[in-house]
């Protein structure tokens, strides 16, 4: 969908913020691109939409260089998201969400259905938000808000720049859940900006990690912490990427390949947790100490067997020492 | 908290006294009895004076809007400290002065007083409207840009309503401070209430001192109210909002 053909940008002759990069954005992907300040990351991401230029290399989106269209219809058919909303202060919220739509020249009827099935997505009544102005809202809803306005005119790409970056941890893990969920229905070609590793892990399908402009690694969240390519990779990630990796998989993983404990009916203390809880907090939970005995249940509720940290050890271990190594399934 | 509400309301009642006082003194005195006993040139010099700030705060509106959205853009932003000392250096001759200049160039009559008046005027609009735009969020535009928005689109649609308040408050204070200054065009031969004060002045005859000023103060406070009322149709209510957080 997103091909980088040895893209590179080079400002005012020497400083070089982008050295030849070459990845592709498949269909329906989000692609996290990663790395510390300074890396290129945001400029590699602007650099799609033209705002900012190409000094060498290509950009292909859908088939077409991007050099080939022209600048405004490109921007038109392309999603942005920026960290701090950029929401217009001085038009209504139905307003800011159907700018693009507007400048297409779509019907009053056509925009007003657009904006409130979108609305509908963030759990949000247009009716009641429609006529309000962007102060009115609180940050959490302006940022979700400013996520819609992007899908607005149903782009098949979007560009995210640290769009939940500004919110506090807890509204920004309900945004990523929430946008993660849309993303299942809406299945987008994502290229999403981040500096936090943890936001890259969970939403990435796959992440670039950049460094001085340039690729260090471009893999899906699991291989990149498990096999990290080089020393930069391995320590960007930090000593703990064992126990982030455990954020990609959930109970069901673990029952897949090494199947779960059986429980005991008589322990008194006792407390269940559904199958497609990720691996990482169920981990804090065994560790909390919160239950003599934690059983997995399924959507049904019916007890699958019960976890402990044994088991997520042993998981682990087959995680990272490979994928080869004939484990026992029990 | 208390004690503040109560200082401003004494100073707000004094004040309020001091004015009921003067008119008392004004019309006990018969100083406004030349408004009526000459109300043809009453109404003459009032006509003059309308004029006057009407035609030199419209040719100035014409040019320093235009002038700062033309220097806020990108290309034209190298020429900002030109135009922008330019400007300043028009305001920082006295009036008086502006005037006196004028007559050498112009000769003396109306032209000259509404040109003095329109130089006079032009800084204060054309500051608010560079100040206005300039404190845009910068990011608001970059969405804008990256949304596909043409560059007039941007202007219309985001930079000069979000800078709306800023430059109508810059007209209010160019239009209210004109009013004043536009007394001065007697000195011109510009015609205008100022005939009266200055009258006045020079015949120590507060009779037509008090009928010149009494309007012209009236004038300015009107006006003032007119454009506060025009600032809150126009400025859009989202932005006010956040102006007065």
């Amino acid at each position: 969908m997103i091909t980088f053909d040895h893209t590179t940008k080079t400002y005012e002759g020497d400083v070089t913020a982008v050295k030849g990069v070459d990845f592709t954005v498949e269909k329906g992907d989000i692609v996290v691109l990663l790395g510390p300040s300074g890396c290129g990351k945001t400029t590699l991401l602007r650099m799609v939409n033209r705002l900012e230029s190409i000094t060498d290399g290509k950009i292909i989106i859908d088939g077409q260089d991007s050099m080939d269209l022209n600048q405004i219809e490109l921007r038109r058919k392309i999603g942005y998201v920026i960290q701090s909303n950029g929401l217009f202060p001085n038009m209504t919220i139905e307003e800011n969400v159907m700018i693009v739509p507007d400048m297409l020249g779509w019907g009053k009827k056509e925009k007003k259905e657009r904006f409130n099935k979108l609305m509908e997505m963030i759990g949000l009544s247009g009716d009641k938000f429609g006529k309000r102005y962007p102060h009115e809202l609180s940050g959490g809803q302006q940022q979700r808000i400013g996520v819609i306005r992007a899908l607005a005119a149903d782009p098949p790409v979007m560009l995210m720049d640290e769009p939940f970056g500004a919110l506090d941890p807890i509204i920004r893990e309900k945004i990523q859940d929430e946008f993660l969920q849309i993303q299942r229905e809406v299945k987008k070609t994502i290229l999403f900006v981040s500096h936090d590793i943890d936001e890259a892990i969970k939403m990435a399908d796959k992440i670039v990690l950049l460094r001085g402009g340039e690729i260090m690694q471009y893999d899906t969240p699991s291989e990149m912490l498990v096999r990290p390519k080089s020393e930069f990779v391995y320590e960007f990630f930090g000593k703990d990427r064992a126990i982030k990796s455990l954020s990609l998989h959930t109970i069901e993983n673990l029952k897949n390949i090494i199947g779960l404990a059986e429980f005991d009916e008589s322990i008194p203390d006792t407390k269940t947790i559904n199958i497609h809880h990720d691996l990482r907090n169920t981990l804090s939970m065994l560790l909390n100490q919160e239950a003599d005995q934690v059983i997995v249940t399924d959507d049904a509720g019916n007890k699958q067997g019960a976890i402990t940290i044994d088991l997520v050890q042993k998981y682990l271990h087959y995680e990272i020492k490979g994928k080869t190594n004939v484990v026992q399934k029990g | 908290m208390n004690t503040k509400k109560v200082v401003s309301n004494v100073v707000r009642y004094f004040v309020y006294a001091l004015v009921i006082l003067f008119f008392a003194w004004a019309i006990k005195n018969q100083y406004f009895d030349y408004m009526f006993s000459q109300s043809k040139t009453f109404l003459l010099l009032l006509k003059q004076h309308l004029q006057l700030v009407f035609v030199s705060s419209i040719l100035a509106l014409i040019v320093a809007v235009p002038a700062g959205i033309l220097i806020t853009r990108k290309q034209f932003r190298r020429a900002e400290w030109i135009v922008s000392n330019t400007v300043n250096f028009g305001q920082t001759i006295p009036s008086l002065a502006v005037l006196a200049l004028m007559i050498s160039i112009l000769g003396i009559g109306f032209k000259t007083a509404i040109f003095a008046l329109f130089i006079y005027s032009l800084l204060p609009i054309y500051r608010n409207t560079v100040a206005g735009i300039d404190s845009i969020d910068e990011n608001l535009i970059d969405a804008a840009r990256g949304m596909g928005m043409k560059p007039y689109q941007i202007l219309f649609r985001i930079e000069l309503p979000n800078a709306a308040y800023s430059i109508l408050a810059g007209i209010r204070t160019a239009v209210v401070l004109n009013i004043g200054t536009a007394a001065l065009a007697y000195v011109v031969g510009g015609g205008g209430l100022g005939v009266w004060i200055f009258t006045g002045i020079q015949l120590f005859d507060n009779g037509y001192l008090i009928s010149g000023a009494i309007p012209v103060t009236i004038l300015a406070i009107l006006v003032d109210l007119l454009l506060r009322l025009v600032e809150r149709i126009v400025v859009p209510k989202g932005t006010k909002q956040t102006l007065e957080m």
